[in-house]
């Protein structure tokens, strides 16, 4: 149990770490990618192409976080594992939606969801595996500006 | 088969409406990926399996509803949905749905 909480802890933040460096770098490359919550477009734009894209990931918390997460909800407050777990999928999910779009020669996205959906839920012995779907969808256009 | 989640499809006009077009898969984990993701569980990180798995399975609910938009003679699938629900320990179903539309 304790080295399982110590290799939770350590690979944890290692992965953590390094995919926050990774998210900075591909977020300022996709700057002029712009993804809007609205399906208004600006009058201007003639839109030569649309089409629905998707971008996901499923994340998992590691056991340290699972076990900091699971005192905290003894003492109350923010549950800081979760928070950090979350921001991080979902940025994760608007990047790859994109790039999705970014590879299909798009240059705006619309209408931009952001989904989670918990798939599998661990029980309440330890057994299974957790974790959440986080879904960013839109419709990415082809424009002439 | 035009698809978007707005409720037009930008720099088209819709000329004719055709109703609810839907599609659903459900889909049951892999042995060996869950065994993978039971080892990630315990180090953190992206269940890629998982997101694979999902893709393929939202991939295929769409495919289900654009075969039906297609036999209802639209060209365009708008306002389109996702749903996900667990129907039981490992297994989960993937629903898409959305409103055929002729556009021009």
């Amino acid at each position: 149990m304790l080295v399982l909480l110590v290799v939770g802890f350590t690979s944890g933040k290692i992965i953590e770490h390094l995919h926050y460096e990774d998210l900075a770098k591909r977020e300022r490359r996709l700057r002029r990618v712009p993804a809007l919550t609205t399906s208004r477009i600006p009058a201007d734009w003639r839109v030569e192409d649309a089409m629905l894209l998707t971008g996901t990931v499923v994340i998992s918390l590691d056991y340290w976080k699972r076990f900091a997460a699971g005192f905290r909800q003894f003492f109350g407050g923010n549950v800081r594992s979760y928070e950090t777990l979350f921001e991080r999928s979902r940025r994760e999910a608007m990047l790859r939606l994109k790039e999705a779009a970014a590879a299909k020669g798009c240059d705006a996205l619309v209408g931009v969801r952001l989904e989670s959906a918990e798939l599998a839920n661990m029980g309440s012995n330890g057994k299974g595996t957790a974790g959440v779907e986080l879904m960013a969808v839109g419709t990415a256009l082809r424009t002439k500006r | 088969m035009i698809l978007t989640n707005t409720e037009e499809v930008p720099g088209k006009q819709i000329r004719e409406f055709y109703g609810v077009v839907s599609g659903s898969t459900v889909r049951a984990k892999h042995f060996g990926k869950d065994f993978l993701a039971g080892l990630k569980n315990i180090v953190g990180g992206e269940l890629t399996g998982y997101t694979e798995l999902l893709n393929e399975a939202r991939k295929e609910a769409m495919s289900r509803m654009v075969e039906e938009a297609r036999g209802l003679g639209a060209n365009a699938v708008v306002n389109v949905r996702f749903a996900t629900s667990s129907v039981a320990q490992g297994a989960a179903e993937i629903f898409a749905y959305g409103t055929a539309v002729r556009v021009d």
